[in-house]
């Protein structure tokens, strides 16, 4: 492969790991720093994904809209929208030990991915949408370095802001609700409110990160949102990067996505008769490696900072 | 009315065989407080475990359904011992995360030793009974017969055994079973020696009602989830009624909505429970 290739895929690549890596944060404010378990991290980076796309792409008599409007309106409906299913979720389950918040986060993603495979008027069904833009391509052209670049910098807004919080008072109640739920409620903090909060901000960040994903590869169909991809690799990411470690959270998506590109050379080499199943045998090999971190690295490659290492 | 006495032959089929799950979901909640995620696709891979016996060994279903469950115990054992026991010091939420893991793990060995198709354990139509226009087909009563028999079994040796009251013991109070001399390893491993065999026997009766493939069973999940619940998770009794309150429901709900529906209506049941009846999930076996 010429130069030229190589750079165009490591740009398609990192593309692919900055959305993962918004995810991967997403879920760090939420079961990193809270201990809130939410693996229907596919719900909410479909919604977000759907949202942009029907917001931003050109009329279609297949689906609502499009309404063909701006990028950045289609980015913050997506966020607010996946927003409005946590608090709804939030609410549901804030009280509630973190087993029902999971049985309850699971459901509502399966719901979720029903509703768009079932409801063709709103999202054209199995067929998706196709079509949805790239930022700026009008001015700057459909190229991956360009979109790489507003994936960085929107990584880098959601970066600061989250080390601000995780730094700030109410970052550190979060952590002391995970730590310590009863302490906190008798030091008069009101639980269920932070947590609910935290809960609503990742899930907007995992919006965030399904309407860029969305606007990446063009085209949209339930399929791209099943749990395996949108749910489980990110969980993946966060542990072995590091939960509770925001720079962890970046780069286990970054190494995650290069092991599970890995996998795909590897099973590309197999026995004929295996090709069909490589999908499988590239799950079967994550699925043993998150076995082996939690056994081996639980903490991940860049554990959490406590206190007296952040000094 | 025929039409939605129909719906309830297929509810009580279909509550029989979350029930069977239902009670290893509890079962191993009450006594590892964790949700096992991983138990849709244990069903499915017990069903697999059959579906070897009756096409390579030739058996007949009565005889490969309590192999496939001693093969799916025999496997819950060797997943717990080599990866869940590692874990169970640290929080319980790491073990949720780890099942969830399991769950995929399973699926995709089972994707490849197994294939994708939809597979039958034996081909041919299963002609129907009809008793007053409701139509019943013989792989029903064997369903709903089968789940009678392990539920009925079941009660017995919780009730009747040393182990069984161990069980119990354990899932009401952990540290008091323990300071009263019951060797909780010991328990772990029955707790998965049922909660392995009771999913094993749910995914062969699911296969025999649908069609075998590698998402059998964790298209189930949501609604096996939903029944615990709706008992009172870690009520194994509870169990019972929560899948057949699940089965029956969600049946019944294909008269008004499309049956695509089914895991959102057993869902939405569940988070009404949660809401309404809170009190339904009082911890305890009794």
């Amino acid at each position: 492969m010429e130069l030229g290739g190589i750079i165009e895929y490591g740009l398609f690549f990192l593309s692919f790991v900055g959305i993962y890596a918004l995810l991967s944060l997403g879920l760090n404010l939420q079961w990193g720093l809270t201990g809130q378990f939410n693996i229907g991290i596919a719900g909410f980076f479909a919604v977000g994904a759907y949202t942009s796309a029907i917001l931003t792409t050109a009329p279609s008599p297949h689906h609502l809209g499009g309404f063909g409007m701006p990028l950045a309106v289609g980015l913050v409906f997506a966020m607010v929208l996946a927003g409005l299913v946590a608090v709804l979720v939030g609410l549901l389950t804030v009280r509630l030990r973190t087993d029902y918040l999971a049985i309850a986060t699971i459901g509502i993603a399966e719901i979720i991915r029903l509703g768009l495979k079932n409801e063709e008027w709103l999202t054209n069904g199995v067929r998706g949408i196709p079509g949805i833009p790239r930022p700026f391509a009008e001015t700057l052209g459909q190229s991956d370095g360009v979109f790489l670049l507003v994936v960085v910098v929107l990584i880098l807004m959601v970066y600061l802001a989250l080390e601000a919080a995780r730094r700030s008072p109410w970052g550190r109640v979060l952590r002391a609700i995970r730590e310590n739920e009863d302490g906190v409620r008798a030091a008069g903090k009101h639980i269920e409110r932070f947590r609910l909060e935290a809960f609503v901000v990742g899930s907007m960040i995992m919006g965030l990160g399904g309407a860029l994903f969305a606007h990446f590869v063009g085209f949209i169909s339930p399929e791209a949102f099943t749990p395996e991809f949108a749910t489980f690799l990110v969980w993946v990411m966060l542990i072995a990067g590091g939960s509770g470690n925001n720079k962890g959270a970046v780069l286990g998506a970054l190494i995650i996505w290069l092991v599970w590109t890995g996998t795909e050379f590897l099973t590309s080499m197999a026995p004929p008769e295996y090709v069909t199943q490589a999908g499988a045998l590239r799950l079967l090999m994550i699925g043993i490696l998150v076995q082996v971190i939690l056994l081996v690295r639980p903490d991940g490659l860049l554990p959490e900072e406590t206190a007296d290492r952040t000094k | 009315m025929t039409d939605l006495l129909q719906l309830l032959v297929f509810g009580i089929v279909f509550g029989s065989i979350l029930t069977l799950g239902a009670i290893g979901v509890s079962l191993i909640f009450g006594i590892l407080r964790f949700a096992h995620f991983a138990h849709g696709d244990m069903m499915t891979v017990g069903a697999y475990f059959a579906l070897v016996f009756v096409v390579q060994a030739g058996w007949p279903i009565y005889m490969a359904l309590p192999a496939a469950m001693i093969g799916a115990a025999v496997l819950a054992i060797l997943i717990d011992q080599s990866v869940y026991r590692r874990l169970r010091r640290t929080a319980p939420v790491i073990l949720l995360i780890s099942s969830f893991g399991m769950a995929l793990l399973l699926r995709a060995a089972a994707q490849l030793i197994w294939g994708t198709d939809n597979q039958v354990y034996q081909p041919g139509i299963n002609v129907p009974y009809v008793v007053f226009d409701i139509r019943i087909k013989p792989d029903h009563l064997v369903i709903v017969g089968a789940s009678v028999i392990l539920v009925f079994a079941f009660h017995l040796f919780l009730k009747m055994t040393r182990m069984g009251k161990a069980m119990r013991a354990m899932s009401d109070n952990v540290d008091l079973a323990r300071v009263s001399g019951i060797d909780s390893e010991r328990v772990v491993i029955w707790t998965w020696v049922i909660g392995g065999a009771l999913a094993a026997a749910a995914g062969v009766l699911l296969a025999l009602d649908t069609r075998l493939n590698p998402q059998l069973g964790w298209n189930v999940l949501l609604p096996i989830f939903a029944a615990t619940i709706v008992g009172g998770i870690g009520r194994v009794y509870g169990a019972i009624a929560g899948g057949m309150f699940i089965g029956i429901a969600t049946e019944l709900s294909t008269a008004v909505l499309l049956p695509a529906y089914k895991p959102a209506v057993a869902f939405t049941l569940m988070v009404l429970v949660l809401i309404l009846r809170p009190q339904g999930l009082v911890r305890g076996m009794n």
